[in-house]
Formats: structure tokens, C-alpha cells, sequence
């Protein structure tokens, strides 16, 4: 391939080396966004088909009034998060964000753990006072109100 | 009185930018209209009066005048000026109308300065710069008018987000929106020149400077919020893959790409309708990242003024704009015709490959990024994160640093492997060092392949300088190996941090002492403090390196009380080896503190190395537009001798 290709060719070859280029990308991103891609959950869809143990996933809803509580080494928190119809127990180690609340909504990263318990390497609470995450604004009218009753 | 004067401006702008869309109509049929002979300076007005406009917002929010909807709501008076300033882009409204500003300004220049492409190319430039300014005017107008009053005027202002009460919101938003709306005049450019069929290295010599700028100024931004996240999020990441960052990444991938592919043009004659497609591509996804940021579509940390009702509006921007882009590309595709050829083995083909392997990354990250959207679509909800971008890119983007190891040493047109291999040989040795010692401390696949790689891109990226007189040395050759040494340190850096940072979370009373990787850290004490409009906990700690004298490292948790809320201001100590990071978190009942701390060795490289890279952008642009101005000039002489001496 030391030769300059013809002129013709070798405008039918860049085309082609760009479209594979492309087409390899996207089926590569289709096969890994099917392994990794991570799904958010509401407790009641959890609780109703719980995800592989160890696989990365969301789950949303609001933090059950009552729920948090601190265990002895200081950076480790247990609280339920619900929807209303099911109650998850959630375990996270780490600063929580300032925003996060009993009876507020929250976002919980992380994985399934074999007891059950959803163990959290991340939170996201409200970012700010008007921003709520979206994953949560379904809820916030209804369902969350609904929550916050039936919890009470 | 001074918003009155902004709107008024804003419409009479957009007046012009409609009239300036009329004429390069009528400059593509015939000459000799007067409406032609006046495009220059209706183009140039018409970025000084958005410019006018923008300023007016800016003195509005400086004055904090309430009787304005956007300041009440976005504003307040007690908070510092600076923000005040800056705040008046921290809002949807005021980031609109800066875009516009940005971007008829920028055609302003053009109007102004360029003259070297035959005059039919840049009235149908300045046509289509009008064309993508219209649709923005009308957003503006019609759907989110910065200007809009209250009456009676508000008693105070709402506060804006203390999040983004940093120094980072005076710079980072507004160098991100100068990059891209840079890239609109290089899509002006590549449909003036698809509409008057002078696809030529001129034209890539006149596009240059404009990719150039607007590039390096992606590059600031993407680095200023990259490292404005890391300190202001407390979450000691400087990445997170999240739909805003993306955003901002996707128009520097296919900048970087134009970038290299204009050169191909303006010096070889070569990928000439590649050039053009990626002049399109590259607006196209600056476009797609203002429609991401601005929509809240998306869920996003760094989710600000946020507006799903006009996400509608820019999506129908997009959809016209790349509509029609893409429509006269495949008209007029055909009639680019072929470049110059070249061998496999040549620059050009190096060149091709980076390309390629930049589209493909552009590939991924763009459709993990909509991929969210997509299965909402068939009801499910999804995030994508590091997990599918971290290989996904890596695939495409670590064979591209091997390619660019050794490209830049090739000759133009045609050479062979086996001229070069010699000069590999160090930079070959070096990466298997990188690899052995990456083994050796049993680190990941991708942190190690990153490692390897950055040791031998030190030394390769400057080899293109080898044997030279370096007196000699053009500026955007040093520009070149520059950006090329930034790649490698930041991808050292990005190496170093994932593979090497120490992390510890402890709950400590005042008085115990804390080890982190190398540190020893004494946690002095805890005490209140206050500030203009936020009180906060601070604790102090004395960090000493290796038992080293103590440096005071002072992470705070403020709440700031307009609006009512809190933020972790992290704390952090730079060392030529890295960084220690602090966050404060909150106090348990049993009176412990919450503190997260990171030791990150060699961090800081990457954004030295990010800095690099817009460095040896600055250098390329300054050699190439000191040589045009001396071209310039040159005519001129000649010209002015001419009419001198008289028919």
C-alpha cells in the first residue's frame, strides 16, 4: 500500500474505513450499553423484581420519616427508602449530601446486596431548593404526598 | 430605561440579521444589488448592537434592578459583585442572549476582517450565520426575553444557586459558549463554501483561525468546570460522564477532529468534503449540547436553570439547522470534487485516523448520552456512567494516542515505517517501563494501558523537533508538540488518579490525628464563621507530608441563607506530586465529625497537561494569523504602490 491509491479508489476506501469506524461504534455501544447501562427502580419495582445481586442500578423514591439511622463507626447510615407500596433498606457509607432528608426524595446509586439490603456508593438529594431530580418529579405530586400520608 | 435600550437593540439586531440573511440570498444570484454592497457592514452592526444588548443585562444585574423579572428571580442585592456580573449569564434567559452575542459578534469579525475567499463565499457565509442568528433572535424574542419587567418592582431579588456562587461562573460559562459558538462560524464557513462550490485550501486557511479559536476555548472551558466540579461538588471526582459534561465534550471531539482535518485541507488539498462534514458536525453538536444543558431533559448534577418547555424550541432549532445543513451537503456533496491522493503510510493518513477513531468516540459518548432518552421511549429509565464510557472511549481513544506517537514524524503524501522506527525506539523503551511499573503495582487494564502510554507520549510528542534548529521552529509547530505533551501529562494525570489515590472516610473528635496515603493529618479544631451571605462550619486541620511542616488545610460546610441552602466547600493542599483533598462532612450525635479525604498523587497533570493543550493552541493560532497579517499586509503594500504610480 506504498503506492498513492487511485484518486477514484481511494475516496471509496476513506468512505468505507469511516462508515466501519461508525458502524463499530455503534454496535460496540449497543453491546456494552446492554451490560452497563444502569436502571432506575421504584421500591414497589423492586420489590416486585428485585435486579441481579451486584448489578449497578438507581433506586428512587423518598427517604421514610424515622428511617435514618447512624451506626457506631460515624460515616454509615441505614434508612428505608419507599414509595408508598413497598420499603427498601438502603445502606450508604459517606458524607450524605446537604439535601437529603427524611421525607425528602432521594436517589441512591449502587448495588443489591445478597441480604437484601441496597447498598449505596452514591446519593443524590434535591440539588437545590427548585431543582428535584427528574427520575423524581413523577412522584413528587402524587405518589410522594401519598408517601408522606401513608407514612405518618 | 437601560432594559428598554437592551431590547430595542435586540430587535433592531435581529432586523439586521434577517436582512443579512436576505442579502447572501441575493448574493448567491446576482451582484450589483446594493443590499449586497451593504452585508459587511450590516453584519458588523449587528454584532455590535447584540454585543450593546448583553451589556445592558450585565449593568442590569450590577445595578440589581429589580423592576427587571430576570434579576429579581436570578439576583440579589446583598450578594458580592462579582456574582452579580456573572449571574447575569447564570440564568437561561441571560445564557441565551450571551450565545447570541457571542455568536453575532463573531460574524461581525468575519465581515470585518476576512477578505481573502472570493467575496460570493463570504456573503453566503455571512448569509448562513444569519440563518442560525434568526432562530436564536426569535427564541430570544418570542420565548425567553432576558428583558421582560415587573411591575411593581420586586422588594429583593431571589438569590442565585450558591453552588454557583464561585469565581468558576465568571469564567467557565462564558469561555464554553465562545467555543461554541465559534464553531458556528466554521459551519457558516463550510455552507458558504458548499453553496458556491469553493470547497479549497484558501478556504481552510480562512476556517482555521476560527476552529483554532473556538477550540481553545472549549478546551478553558471544559478544563474550568472540569476542575470547578472537582473542588465545588466535594465528591473528589473530576469527571463524572453526566449529560452536561458530554455536552461540552461532544463539540470538542469533533472540533479536535476539524481541527486536524482542516489542516489536511489547507496544506494538502486533501479530505476536502470530510472537512466540510465535520464543519457541520461540529456546530451540529455544539447545538445538541445546548439543547441537552438547556432542556433538563436529561437528569444531570450540574443541572442549573433548567427549562423543559423551551428544550422544545431548541430541538426545533437543531432539527432546521442540521436539516438544512445536511440538505445542502447532499446537494452539493457531489460537486466537491476529489482531493489530493496519499499513501497509507503518510501524514495524511495518520491524520485520517485520528479522525476516524475521534468520530468514533464521538459515536459512543454521544449515544450513551442520548441512550437515557432513547428507552424512555419504550418506558424505561436508565442511566449510563463511567462503567460503559470509561472502555467504550478507551477503544477508540488509546489507539488513536499510539497513531499519534509516531504521525506527526511522517512525511506528507508518502513515507515508510521503516524511516521513523528509530526515533520510536525511546519513546517505545520508555512505555514498556511505564507498563512493567504498572504491573508491577498490580494496577487496572485501562489505568495501566494509560500509563504505559503517557510515559512514551512524553518523549514522542516532542520528538517531531528533533534535528531541527529549534530558532527555526514555526510557532504552530511548537503549538503542535505543545498540545501533543499536554495530551500525554493529562493522560498521565487521568492514569494517576485512578490507579494510585488513597481514600479515607473517618468520623474524628478535635484533637485525633488522621493517615491518608503519605499525609498525617491532625484535626485541630471545629468553629463557627461567617461570610457576606453564608455562615458555615469550619474545621482545621494540619496536614504534614512524610513529616513534613504542617500545611492548614480549612474545609467548610456553609449555609448560605439566600437562597436557604448548603454546600461542602472542599479544602485542598497542591504539592508538585499530587493533591490532598478534605470535605467536612456532618457532626454525628456522639459529637464525631464526618471528614473524607483524598490523597491524589499527580492529579494535578491533568489539568496542567488540559492547560498545555489550549497553550499550544494559542501558539498555533498566533503563527497562523501572523502570517496571514503579513500576507495581508504585503498586498496591501502592493496594492497601494499600484494605484500610486497611477494607470
Amino acid at each position: 500500500m506504498n503506492q498513492p491509491i487511485k484518486a477514484k479508489h481511494q475516496r471509496l476506501v476513506l468512505v468505507l474505513v469511516a462508515l466501519a469506524a461508525l458502524i463499530g461504534a455503534g454496535l460496540l455501544a449497543a453491546w456494552a450499553l446492554r451490560s452497563q447501562a444502569s436502571f432506575f427502580y421504584l421500591p414497589a419495582e423492586m420489590a416486585a423484581q428485585p435486579p441481579e445481586v451486584g448489578r449497578a442500578v438507581r433506586l428512587g423514591g423518598m427517604v421514610e420519616l424515622g428511617s435514618i439511622q447512624r451506626e457506631a463507626d460515624g460515616v454509615t447510615i441505614r434508612f428505608v427508602i419507599t414509595d408508598g407500596k413497598a420499603r427498601v433498606p438502603v445502606r450508604f457509607t459517606g458524607i450524605v449530601p446537604d439535601l437529603f432528608k427524611e421525607n425528602s426524595g432521594a436517589v441512591a446509586e449502587g448495588k443489591r446486596g445478597p441480604d437484601g439490603v441496597f447498598v449505596a456508593d452514591n446519593l443524590l438529594a434535591k440539588h437545590d431548593e427548585k431543582y428535584v431530580p427528574r427520575e423524581m418529579k413523577d412522584m413528587t405530586a402524587g405518589q410522594a404526598r401519598q408517601a408522606v400520608e401513608e407514612t405518618k | 430605561m437601560i432594559a428598554t435600550l437592551g431590547l430595542a437593540a435586540l430587535w433592531l439586531a435581529a432586523a439586521l440579521a434577517m436582512l443579512q440573511l436576505v442579502g447572501g440570498a441575493l448574493a448567491l444570484r446576482a451582484n450589483g444589488n446594493p443590499l449586497v454592497a451593504a452585508l459587511r457592514p450590516v453584519a458588523m452592526i449587528q454584532g455590535m448592537l447584540a454585543s450593546l444588548a448583553m451589556l445592558c443585562l450585565i449593568v442590569l444585574f450590577c445595578q440589581t434592578d429589580l423592576s427587571v423579572a430576570l434579576v429579581a428571580t436570578n439576583s440579589h442585592s446583598a450578594k458580592p459583585l462579582l456574582y452579580k456580573f456573572a449571574g447575569s449569564w447564570g440564568n437561561h434567559e441571560g445564557s441565551m442572549l450571551l450565545w447570541v452575542a457571542v455568536m453575532a459578534a463573531a460574524g461581525g469579525v468575519v465581515a470585518w476582517v476576512e477578505r481573502r475567499l472570493p467575496e460570493r463565499t463570504i456573503l453566503a457565509t455571512l448569509g448562513a450565520q444569519a440563518f442560525v442568528s434568526l432562530g436564536f433572535y426569535a427564541f430570544l424574542l418570542f420565548a425567553s426575553n432576558p428583558f421582560t419587567r415587573l411591575d411593581p418592582a420586586a422588594p429583593e431579588g431571589q438569590g442565585l444557586n450558591p453552588l454557583l456562587q464561585d469565581p468558576g461562573l465568571a469564567f467557565h460559562p462564558p469561555t464554553l459558549y465562545i467555543g461554541y459558538v465559534g464553531l458556528s462560524v466554521a459551519f457558516s464557513f463550510a455552507v458558504g463554501a458548499l453553496l458556491t462550490r469553493e470547497v479549497s485550501p484558501t478556504f481552510a486557511r480562512a476556517m482555521r483561525p476560527w476552529v483554532l479559536g473556538a477550540w481553545i476555548f472549549l478546551t478553558l472551558g471544559i478544563l474550568f468546570g472540569s476542575y470547578w466540579a472537582y473542588y465545588e461538588l466535594g465528591w473528589g471526582g473530576w469527571w463524572f460522564w453526566d449529560p452536561v459534561e458530554n455536552a461540552s465534550l461532544m463539540p470538542w471531539l469533533a472540533a479536535t477532529a476539524l481541527l486536524h482535518s482542516v489542516s489536511v485541507l489547507a496544506a494538502r488539498n486533501a479530505l476536502r468534503a470530510w472537512t466540510v462534514m465535520l464543519g457541520v458536525v461540529a456546530f451540529s453538536m455544539s447545538m445538541v449540547g445546548t439543547f441537552l444543558v438547556r432542556s433538563g431533559i436529561l437528569v444531570s448534577v450540574h443541572a442549573f436553570a433548567v427549562d423543559p418547555t423551551r428544550g422544545q424550541f431548541i430541538l426545533a432549532l437543531l432539527a432546521i439547522n442540521i436539516g438544512a445543513a445536511l440538505a445542502v451537503f447532499g446537494l452539493r456533496a457531489a460537486s466537491v470534487t476529489e482531493g489530493e491522493r496519499f499513501a497509507l503510510t503518510s501524514r495524511e493518513g495518520a491524520l485520517v485516523f485520528n479522525n476516524v477513531m475521534l468520530t468514533g468516540a464521538l459515536g459512543i459518548v454521544l449515544i450513551g448520552t442520548l441512550y437515557p432518552l432513547i428507552a424512555e421511549t419504550v418506558g424505561a429509565r436508565v442511566s449510563v456512567g463511567p462503567p460503559y464510557f470509561n472502555p467504550a472511549t478507551a477503544i477508540f481513544v488509546l489507539p488513536m494516542l499510539v497513531v499519534m506517537a509516531f504521525g506527526p514524524l511522517l512525511r506528507w503524501r508518502r513515507d515508510s515505517m521503516k524511516r521513523i522506527s528509530p526515533l520510536l525506539l525511546v519513546p517505545a523503551t520508555l512505555a514498556l517501563c511505564g507498563l512493567a511499573f504498572g504491573i508491577w503495582r498490580g494496577i487496572g487494564v485501562l489505568p495501566l494501558l494509560g500509563l504505559a502510554l503517557a510515559c512514551g507520549l512524553v518523549v514522542a510528542s516532542v520528538m517531531p523537533l528533533w534535528g531541527r534548529k529549534l530558532r527555526t521552529v514555526k510557532l504552530p509547530l511548537w503549538g503542535m508538540v505543545t498540545a501533543h505533551l499536554g495530551v500525554a501529562l493529562a493522560l498521565g494525570g487521568m492514569a494517576s488518579d485512578s490507579a494510585f489515590t488513597k481514600e479515607k472516610l473517618v468520623a474524628a473528635r478535635p484533637g485525633e490525628t488522621i493517615v491518608v496515603g503519605p499525609w498525617s493529618l491532625q484535626f485541630a479544631k471545629v468553629q463557627p464563621i461567617a461570610g457576606p451571605n453564608w455562615t458555615a462550619i469550619e474545621a482545621t486541620l494540619e496536614a504534614g507530608y512524610d513529616g513534613g511542616k504542617p500545611i492548614t488545610l480549612k474545609p467548610q460546610a456553609r449555609a448560605f441563607w439566600s437562597p436557604p441552602q448548603g454546600t461542602n466547600e472542599s479544602a485542598l493542599a497542591t504539592r508538585w506530586n499530587g493533591q490532598l483533598y478534605a470535605v467536612l462532612g456532618e457532626q454525628a450525635e456522639d459529637g464525631r465529625w464526618q471528614l473524607r479525604l483524598w490523597w491524589k498523587p499527580f492529579i494535578t497533570l491533568i489539568w496542567l497537561g488540559g492547560m498545555l493543550v489550549a497553550l499550544g493552541g494559542l501558539l498555533a493560532l498566533f503563527g497562523r494569523v501572523a502570517s496571514d497579517l503579513r500576507r495581508l499586509i504585503a498586498v496591501d503594500k502592493i496594492a497601494y504602490r499600484r494605484r500610486r504610480q497611477g494607470p
